[in-house]
């Protein structure tokens, strides 16, 4: 097969791609999208394994197959509550990759480069490499604080910045130490050293972040692997890896703007980290901000009540329910509600759960009609016409301090405005706060009512009630 | 409010209020008439100061020096009145210049006023009207319903909808605003509309004059309408100007004999050409009421409606004890017609009100925008200038490969941004997982570094990340496909 077949062939997988991330703009073409996404991928692979440049078959086979049969196991195993976990160890496997791929291009002694040509290409070697390895170890971080194994408090070392400063000069500088021997196949010792030191910039830089901002995190992580594929295909000289990384990496460039608009944060502050440490403390200090008023707890046969009686039902879902996996038992609920002719819907903040688009998910996987779950620019002026809201596991995203306490630390932030709706209901398993470690005034309202227990056990209970 | 209330003799007779229901709610009755205007500080009154019938003297006269009369003045047509005032060095107010903005409303005695007389209209064309409202199937054959047809739509023109409608009859409106159409619709009539497209919402609620094209559509629709229904009730008033001359005597002659004009504009010189101000005149077989008196007709429910408007306002003027003429509250500043004798009227013109533009968050898809606003534009600049100064200098080493993949990335960085953007917030996860999968195309680096003997470090390398890269692909597409497939209408 000649190269310039390839090259078309390649042409056409890129092509495919946009069609995949295009096909995601609506539910309905959503589907169709993932199939072009299949499509110019296998076609990239099959021209590339039998395009002029691969002559040995056997250990391509074998990791192919391997790898795929893992891919595949991990994708039906996974639970949708631990999608952000899978999302981060997969970003973690590009990470790497883009590593290997940059030793294996320094030690390939194949191609004879001279001049700006073989500085421009030894660069490539290093940014790719440095990229690839805050990548990968920073999401793998990211996936054991998501999974629970590392404590997502945000670890602070002393003189953090420094720290990381200091660590981007050594690798600027072992990278330049690499590039300006002028041998043309130099030693790869420097590069070495340098993937350590990157390693250790992303695992630090991921430690210094707080649960709350892990959708950021997540979305951030995202878009550095795009980095990085588009930095080894630099290096091979290889358009569809730029393209596709290129692809991957505005996408999660966006993601990770959504997110800190969601959050009123900018980006730099979210990445330097330290949100809900630094400031965690203010809530404590801060007696001004205490609000005052009594907790009014209500039981679950009192909350079927409720429900039954209103016309107008919104859910407000966070990471709580995830959690709990309430959202099966939720959605029998709703199902009660809809045939009572109760108009019920669902209010997803964007950095609900811990992953852009996650309660979407879930609901999803609950078999809840997405037509009835609505972004919270869709349904925030409807709460006054609404006569319950059923906040489960949620806080922050619902926090009223967040529009009129310019003490609080999430000030700013655009949130749910639940209490407006006639009565609130908020299922949590105690007064404990949220991520942003901030206390939420909304518990204290007049029309608030706590239902204190496991989110999913509660539900159950209104679900046994309303039936 | 601490006030002391005196109330003139026989007050309230009309209204059937007696001296002594007066006199038990804590007011002084005073039998003189120049003891009453010599006797407050402020005096309020329904009409404006005329001749006194009684004691021959304008009661403009009689009001105390410096005092405070608080009425209906309507200064655009009474300037006599106005000025006689002002000899007296009187502070006036006009409640009939009440603005009509919301929080006045519960001042607004024009509005009390036209409510009443657009009821009374109604009240007063069913006298007139030799048949029933409601149609009627009876033993003794069909009646049919009457039709009315009601012309402007303000609170006037509504009010009689409405009571027209309460009695039966089938009810059609017209304005030249196109904004009252839903407020007609909600009373219960039929909007007749326009072909021809003109908005005419003026300054204050009123309407503007309109094109000539506008008048000849409204007037070929007037006389179509003439011949089909019974009433006609009128109510189109342009503020300071006689009023528009809407039913021309041809249409009267057209109408259906016993049928009944009532027109509510007759003060300011009537919307039919026939009408005469305060009289009832029989032409051409129609029936023409002009009376300008419709509020005192209703006078019980006129009295409370207008009591309750004066009560609010002196309320908003301070009450008692605060009582004050706050030239910077636009419903004083509107109102207030003399100030110590100094003339105040027309107020200044006070801008339009400006819709404040809906508290939107910004659109997503315009973040570029967004994102340069915030940035101190000194920086931008600066990075431009640098970013420009990078490039120049990579054109000017770079070898042509390094460049056109250059320009592949850039390319693609700005098609990602643009298709990425217009992914639902709904698929978020979905996207990263995608995104996951086909960020595994870094399996063509490995693929490319296999070939050689399978203990060199290359190929090992290669094959690690191979085996990493397809986790990725599978996995990422895998799960994609399990998501997508839970989403469902």
């Amino acid at each position: 097969m000649p190269e310039t077949l390839v090259t078309i062939a390649y042409l056409a997988a890129g092509i495919l791609f946009i069609f995949s991330l295009g096909g995601l703009s609506a539910q309905e073409s959503a589907r169709r999208g993932n199939v072009f996404g299949m499509a110019g991928m296998l076609i990239a692979v099959l021209f590339t394994a039998f395009g002029p440049r691969v002559e040995s078959y056997t250990v391509l086979t074998g990791a192919l197959v391997v790898g795929g049969a893992i891919g595949a196991l991990l994708a039906a195993r996974v639970e949708m509550t631990s999608m952000p976990q899978l999302v981060a160890i997969l970003h973690s496997f590009v990470g790497a990759a883009a590593v290997l791929v940059g030793l294996a291009t320094a030690l390939d002694h194949s191609q004879m480069l001279d001049g700006v040509e073989r500085t421009i290409h030894e660069v490539e070697i290093v940014v790719g490499i440095f990229v690839g390895a805050v990548t990968f170890t920073g999401s793998v971080i990211a996936y054991g604080k998501l999974q629970g194994t590392i404590r997502s408090k945000p670890m602070l070392l002393p003189g953090r910045h420094a720290i990381n400063l200091g660590a981007i000069l050594a690798c600027v500088y072992l990278g330049w130490m690499f590039i300006s021997v002028d041998d043309p196949f130099p030693s790869i010792g420097p590069l070495l050293a340098c993937t350590v030191i990157a390693s250790l910039i992303g695992i630090h830089l991921v430690m210094a972040i707080g649960g709350a901002d892990m959708p950021v995190v997540v979305s951030m992580l995202n878009s550095y692997s795009g980095w990085a594929a588009a930095a080894a295909g630099f290096m091979l000289k290889n358009d569809l890896l730029i393209i596709t990384g290129a692809l991957v990496g505005s996408s999660g460039a966006i993601l990770s703007y959504i997110m800190c608009h969601a959050m009123n944060r900018s980006f730099l502050s979210v990445i330097l980290g330290g949100f809900g440490a630094d400031e965690g403390a203010a809530p404590a200090g801060g007696a001004a901000a205490q609000p005052a008023g009594a907790v009014k707890s209500v039981s679950a046969d009192e909350t079927a009540e409720l429900l039954r009686d209103a016309k107008s039902v919104v859910v407000v879902p966070g990471y709580g329910m995830a959690v709990a996996q309430a959202q099966y038992p939720l959605f029998e609920v709703t199902k009660i509600l809809r045939d009572q002719g109760a108009n019920v819907r669902f209010a997803i903040h964007p950095v609900a759960g811990r992953l852009p688009g996650h309660m979407n998910v879930l609901l999803a996987e609950a078999k809840v009609p997405y037509d009835i779950v609505l972004e919270m620019e869709e349904i925030n002026d409807d709460f006054p016409e609404t006569a319950v809201v059923l906040v489960i596991g949620a806080n922050d995203i619902v926090n009223p301090g967040a529009l009129d306490d310019p003490s609080s630390p999430i000030y700013g932030m655009p949130i749910l405005e639940v209490w407006k709706a006639k009565t609130c209901i908020v299922m949590k398993r105690g007064m404990a706060s949220g991520y942003a470690g901030v206390d939420n005034p909304l518990f204290y309202k007049d029309n608030t009512r706590m239902l204190f227990g496991d989110a999913k056990k509660m539900i159950d209970a209104v679900l046994t009630a309303l039936k | 409010m601490g006030f002391a209330v005196a109330v003139e003799q026989d007050a309230g007779a009309a209204a059937s209020f007696g001296d002594d229901d007066y006199s038990a709610a804590g007011a002084e009755v005073i039998a003189d008439t120049r003891a009453i205007w010599q006797a407050g500080d402020i005096v309020l009154k329904v009409q404006p100061p005329a001749m006194h019938p009684g004691l021959g003297v304008h009661e403009a006269e009689l009001i105390r020096e410096g005092g405070t009369l608080i009425s209906f003045l309507y200064p655009g047509k009474n300037a006599a009145l106005i000025d006689a005032l002002a000899r007296r060095k009187a502070t006036a107010i006009a409640v009939d210049q009440i603005p009509r903005i919301t929080r006045a409303q519960k001042m607004d005695a024009l509005s009390s006023m036209a409510n009443i007389a657009g009821y009374r209209a109604v009240v007063e064309a069913a006298s007139f009207y030799g048949r029933f409202f409601t149609g009627q199937m009876t033993a003794a054959g069909k009646v049919p319903a009457a039709k009315v047809l009601v012309i402007g739509a303000g609170v006037a023109g509504l009010a009689a909808i409405g009571a027209a409608r309460g009695m039966g009859a089938i009810v059609r409106a017209f304005d030249t605003r196109p904004t009252v159409k839903e407020q007609v619709k909600s009373m219960g009539a039929e909007f007749i509309e326009l072909d021809v497209h003109e908005d005419s919402e003026g300054a204050g609620g009123y309407a503007k004059e309109m094109s000539p094209a506008f008048i000849k559509a409204e007037m070929e629709m007037f006389a179509a309408q003439a011949t089909d229904v019974d009433i006609i009730i009128t109510t189109a008033l342009i503020p300071n100007r006689p009023a528009p001359i809407l039913i021309t005597e041809e249409m009267v002659k057209s109408m259906k004999k016993g049928s009944v004009i009532v027109d509510l504009a007759a003060e300011n010189g009537g919307n039919c050409a026939l009408t005469e101000p305060g009289q009832v005149v029989e032409r051409h077989g129609v029936h023409i009421l002009g009376y300008t008196d419709l509020p005192s007709r209703l006078a019980p429910t006129a009295s409370l409606l207008f009591g309750n408007n004066l009560t609010h306002l002196l309320a908003d003027l301070g009450g008692a004890s605060h009582f004050k003429l706050d030239l910077a509250d636009e419903v004083v500043r509107g109102a207030l017609v003399l100030s110590h004798g100094e003339l105040m009227w027309p107020p200044p013109a006070r801008p339009p009100a400006v819709l404040p533009p809906a508290p939107k968050p910004a659109p997503p898809k315009a973040p570029a925008a967004a994102a340069a606003a915030k940035t101190p534009s000194a920086l931008g600049p600066a990075f431009a200038i640098l970013g420009a100064a990078a490039l120049v200098y990579l054109g000017s080493v770079a070898p042509p490969s390094f460049l056109s993949h250059l320009t592949v990335f850039a390319l693609a960085c700005i098609v990602g941004w643009q298709v990425v953007w217009n992914v639902t917030p709904a698929l978020h996860t979905p996207l990263m997982s995608v995104t996951n999968a086909i960020s595994g195309i870094i399996v063509i680096g490995g693929m490319l570094q296999v070939s050689g003997p399978p203990t060199s470090p290359i190929v090992m390398l290669g094959a690690a990340a191979i085996l990493l890269a397809t986790i990725n692909i599978a996995g990422g597409f895998l799960v994609t496909q399990r998501m997508l497939r839970m989403f469902r209408r």
